[in-house]
């Protein structure tokens, strides 16, 4: 299957009027993985035997046309956990590690109908921006094979950009999700806060992981999120809302809408190529009828430090179940059981994990909880009403979704700082739980770069509609790596 | 130098639900090792806590019935340490803001009351179990990991051991009442951690104290800090300091026996559950959970001394548990005489149950059938004697005293128009018994009343029979 | 400046070992963190609430229901080293016991 010339509805209207059979989509998308995974390396497993058993059963049961996703594959973040089918987390601490529990977004997607052809890599527990971070394998960027392809969903994106897949669960606890979409050229959609369960997404930061999709089409987003999307007993921050259209308002007139820019998003530190990209993205929203101002989030710049405190202090109570005891790798010749702890500990988690891991631990401890911790915790009301003042006045705000195109396999790994300071435009909306989606913009020296769209908590629809306006002004997605579709 | 001693109380108790605190599995006791158990009590990676809403009600039962006060808006907190019975290494508590605050319960020793203040409670989960094998080994059951728990702590009010036996005998009735727990230290559903410290009178400064485990029994606990109030006193008497230590008691010397000094104060990193939305709790919920609370042992003691004449004592062993109380107001509402229905309770019935290691669930005794079979020794049905046949009978099947001493022909005979031709009989072939009574010799009559309870085979009522017979013999 | 001890000290808090020259590494970077993170100290956040939750929600609770236990079987699976139905550690040493 040429994912680079279809999408979700063609490969739908295809099922369901019998045109294709899905046994024949997921050997194709199996071909297709075969024969470029190898050289990408998105995939850590690739659910052979299984999807296609469940093709065959999606066939016999008939695909109807109100089931959109029945017969379609779809790769997922080897992060959530899939029952019978190993789920890694790209760590040495789960190499070997089989769920025996679906999580909440794979039933949902099971029971649409969807099948899952595979895990794709990250960085260690979602730690990372690069994917380098994992210890399975390096994944190149789609378009670059000697650059990283974020992260650190960088296997969904690579996954996505490389046409092995339609479409790629990712998470975004920092930007996990939009950053790899903009270094990769896809489109990466990261819902509200609360608004998928993360039962059976393995935590990093609780308050701030989100699970989303990465798709080479907004509309090809839709029907994915409008499955996984909606309360869940077992999350109990899950919101309770009704049954929603997320793309209900795609292909509405943006006359009227009010976007602002934050001056912020475009200061030093931002590639100049990238600013004159996101300015001339505003100028295309305004001719399409809607109205964009230079607006202040003046916290912006405090939001990595209270990100990585946060994030890294909720990481490191999280990662602690992780103990060689009842399940996950266990040191060889332990003999007391504290070698059990440390030693499992010490050599199954790898450098970075390691690094939040020890930030987080202190940033809690006896002594610097306030000033670390609970500072942190209020820097983040801060940057929160920030948002909240401006979306009193405005409808959406749009910004470069990375400071910089994809960087050099290597280049950052040893200086965690700078690595961190990459995430400056993402994490913001993380804090504040917003949800957001980077579209591709076009090219900087060749490298594809992503518009960031950011809406009120629950106003996905905006996004959508905004979103796909956008992406019908310009003709990115018929650019893949390698030439034209 | 003389001392005073300052005693802390932390007691866990467990919370009767079906479910765990934050999953949804069972609890239940004695099931096969981790049978009871789910992905949640597990810490599998990818699960999420959910909050038991019953659970949270109970806590909120028993704070109520402990005078303290609600905290309106709470959350949960994350205590972080590792063990293996502990599987996410951290335990969800309540740390920043418990579920209520500022208590007390009025506890009595040698006649002195005194209330105790209790400066907290809150809801957690409890730890799996490890056990301990010779084989170099340890084994995690994780049967009981998410039990509900509520954490009662003390104020430092507790003076002495005596008192803190009372505050925990005060402690496990008032709780019991709520019906929040089962409260019982020998199936580990009442847990209590105490700490004591001694310094000289007049002193501000609390003395450095000390931690005691393995506490199985309230008497225990009195002998366990009974023995170390008197170490750190002669400690500090000899010119010595108390460490900062967790010592074990041992039953079997009644000594406390040095576990480890602790070093430094733990470092839990408590910090708030970010899986768990805040609780708020309503004035609307209070109501229910204060709706849901019955009259608590001390309201009744009173109310059965004053209005009902029963001696305090006697008060006192009814409400033991709610069980009892219940049981004998129940008998009460069914017509027996409190007096009587508190003799048979406090007697027999207990007796029994005592004998047979049972409770009062745990028999056919009903308080209808207890008030039935009271009347019928009152309007002189039955005997005493007979009464303790059919009590026999009624405390081990649901049978109505009444139709069943009819059935056995154990009604007693107290007509005298039946009985004085029966007596004159006897009275006619026993003319030496008759001759000896005018003599004064008293046994005659025992020997005549024996003769008259062999012929109507004992139903003959004996106070009757007596009044018939001396009104006989003093004709003759 | 976060010594060598300090992060010696988190690390046994963590359960976590490293090799001298990982300590010093370490030690190097998450100083370099810290710097970066002290920049939150020039915000005022006098009376500013702490976020812990970014969108609001309250009393999300469940009825107490007991539900069906996960099988033994499936929890044993991963299980490293165990004993009939019980998880096997080397003996705990404190036997601190509640």
């Amino acid at each position: 299957m040429d994912y680079f010339k279809t999408d979700i509805e063609k490969l739908h209207h295809q099922l369901a009027n019998g045109e294709l059979t899905s046994v024949d989509l997921v050997q194709s998308t199996l071909e297709g993985i075969s024969q470029i995974d190898p050289e990408v390396q998105a995939f850590v497993t690739v659910n052979t035997a299984a999807a296609l058993k469940q093709a065959e059963a999606v066939d016999q049961a008939g695909i109807a046309t109100d089931q959109p996703l029945a017969g379609v594959p779809v790769a997922i973040k080897d992060n959530i956990v899939t029952k019978g089918l190993k789920t890694t987390a790209s760590s040495k601490m789960l190499a070997n590690f089989v769920p025996i529990y679906d999580a909440t977004v794979v039933e949902k997607l099971t029971a649409a109908g969807a099948i899952n052809v595979g895990k794709t890599n990250l960085d260690e527990f979602a730690m990372g921006s690069s994917t380098e971070n994992s210890a399975i394998q390096v994944t190149k960027n789609a378009w670059d094979h000697t650059k990283v392809p974020g992260g650190s969903s960088g296997g969904s994106a690579a996954s996505v950009a490389s046409g092995q897949v339609v479409v790629a669960l990712g998470t975004d606890t920092g930007g996990s999700i939009r950053q790899p979409a903009a270094f990769n050229g896809v489109v990466g959609f990261k819902p509200t806060y609360g608004r998928v369960s993360r039962w059976g997404l393995i935590a990093f930061g609780s308050s701030l992981d989100a699970i989303g999709t990465l798709t080479r089409r907004v509309r090809d987003s839709v029907p994915v999120m409008n499955t996984i999307i909606g309360h869940d007993d077992k999350d109990s921050t899950t919101v309770d809302r009704s049954a929603e259209d997320l793309g209900a308002k795609i292909g509405q007139d943006l006359t009227g809408m009010k976007i602002a820019l934050p001056k912020e998003y475009l200061g030093d530190g931002v590639d100049a190529a990238i600013v004159a990209q996101v300015q001339a993205a505003a100028k295309q929203f305004e001719a399409m009828g809607a109205t964009v101002e230079e607006v202040s989030l003046p916290h912006t710049k405090y939001a990595v430090p209270a990100y990585y405190i946060i994030a890294s202090s909720e990481a490191s109570s999280n990662l602690q179940r992780f103990d060689g005891i009842r399940y996950g790798f266990r040191a060889q010749d332990v003999k007391t059981l504290d070698d059990v702890y440390v030693r499992s500990r010490s050599e199954g988690f790898g450098a970075e994990v390691k690094r939040r891991i020890m930030l987080g631990t202190f940033s809690l401890s006896a002594g610097f909880y306030d000033a670390y911790f609970k500072k942190a915790g209020q820097v983040r009301t801060l940057i929160t009403r920030d948002f909240e003042q401006v979306f009193e006045n405005y409808d959406l705000i749009i910004g470069p979704t990375t400071p910089t195109p994809a960087f050099k396999i290597g280049d950052k790994v040893t200086d965690p700082l700078t690595m961190y300071m990459n995430d400056i435009l993402t994490i913001p909306v993380n804090l504040a739980g917003l949800p957001a989606m980077s579209v591709p913009a076009g090219f900087v020296d060749g490298m594809p770069v992503g518009l960031q769209l950011i809406a009120k908590h629950f106003d996905e629809a905006t996004l959508y509609q905004a979103g796909a306006a956008f992406e019908d002004a310009n003709n990115y997605v018929d650019q893949i790596p390698g030439g034209q579709a | 130098m003389n001392f005073e001693t300052t005693i802390g109380l932390e007691v866990h108790v467990e919370l009767k639900t079906q479910s765990k605190m934050f999953s949804p599995s069972p609890v239940s006791y004695g099931a096969e090792p981790n049978t009871e158990t789910n992905v949640i009590d597990w810490g599998f990676p990818g699960v999420l806590p959910s909050i038991n809403r019953g659970a949270y009600e109970l806590g909120l039962m028993v704070a109520l019935a402990l005078h303290a006060e609600i905290t309106p808006v709470t959350h949960f907190d994350r205590k972080n340490y590792f063990y293996p019975d502990n599987p996410k290494a951290y335990q969800i508590t309540q740390s920043e803001a418990p579920l209520a605050t500022n208590g007390w319960v009025e506890i009595e020793v040698d006649g002195h009351k005194k209330k105790i203040g209790i400066a907290e409670l809150h809801v957690e989960e409890d730890a799996g179990k490890n056990q301990h094998e010779d084989d170099g080994y340890s084994y995690v059951d994780l049967n009981r990991q998410g039990t509900p728990l509520v954490e009662i702590v003390s104020k430092p009010d507790i003076a002495t051991p005596e008192e803190a036996y009372a505050y925990l005998e005060t402690l496990r009735q008032i709780v019991q009442f709520t019906g929040a727990s089962d409260v019982k230290m020998e199936e580990g559903s009442m847990r209590v951690d105490s700490n004591l410290s001694v310094r000289p009178i007049g002193q501000q400064a609390f003395g450095t104290k000390t931690e005691i485990k393995n506490l199985n029994s309230f008497a225990h606990v009195r002998d366990g800090l009974t023995y170390e109030q008197n170490r750190q006193s002669a400690l500090l008497l000899s010119g010595g300091s108390v460490r900062p230590e967790t010592r074990r008691y041992d039953p079997n010397t009644k000594e406390t026996i040095l576990m480890r000094v602790k070093e430094g104060a733990d470092d839990y990193r408590y910090f708030p559950e970010p899986d768990l939305p805040p609780v708020t709790v309503s004035k609307e919920w209070i109501e229910t959970a204060q709706g849901r609370l019955p009259e608590m042992p001390a309201k009744r003691r009173e109310r059965y001394i004053n209005a009902m004449g029963i001696p305090e004592y006697d008060a006192g062993v009814l409400t033991a548990t709610k069980e009892m109380s219940d049981f004998f107001e129940a008998t009460v509402t069914a017509g027996a005489d409190p007096k009587q229905a508190s003799n048979w309770l406090m007697g027999e019935v207990s007796g029994y149950l005592n004998a047979n290691h049972l409770e009062l669930k745990d028999v056919a005794l009903t308080p209808v059938h207890l008030a039935g079979m009271i009347e019928l020794i009152d309007d002189g049905t039955i005997s005493s004697k007979i009464a303790k046949k059919v009590f026999q009978e009624i405390i081990k099947n649901d049978t109505d005293p009444a139709a069943w001493v009819k059935a056995k022909g154990l009604i007693q005979e107290s007509d005298p128009a039946v009985l004085t031709p029966i007596i004159d009989e006897i009275l006619d072939n026993n003319q030496q018994s008759i001759d000896d009574f005018h003599n004064g010799k008293d046994r005659a009559v025992g020997f005549l009343v024996g003769q008259i309870m062999k012929q109507t085979h004992g139903q003959a009522n004996p106070k009757v029979v007596n009044d018939i017979l001396l009104t006989e013999l003093n004709k003759r | 400046m976060i010594s060598k001890a300090d992060v010696a000290h988190v690390a046994e808090l963590a359960r976590l070992e490293f090799s001298d020259a990982e300590l010093d590494q370490f030690t190097a970077q998450l100083d370099e963190i810290l710097n970066m993170v002290d920049q939150l100290e020039s915000v005022d956040t006098t009376d500013v609430p702490v976020t812990t939750q970014s969108v609001h929600l309250e009393n999300i609770m469940r009825q107490d229901v007991a539900s069906t236990p996960t099988p033994l079987n499936e929890l044993m699976a991963n299980v490293p080293t165990s004993k009939g139905n019980l998880i096997q550690v080397p003996a705990i040493i404190d036997k601190e016991e509640d």
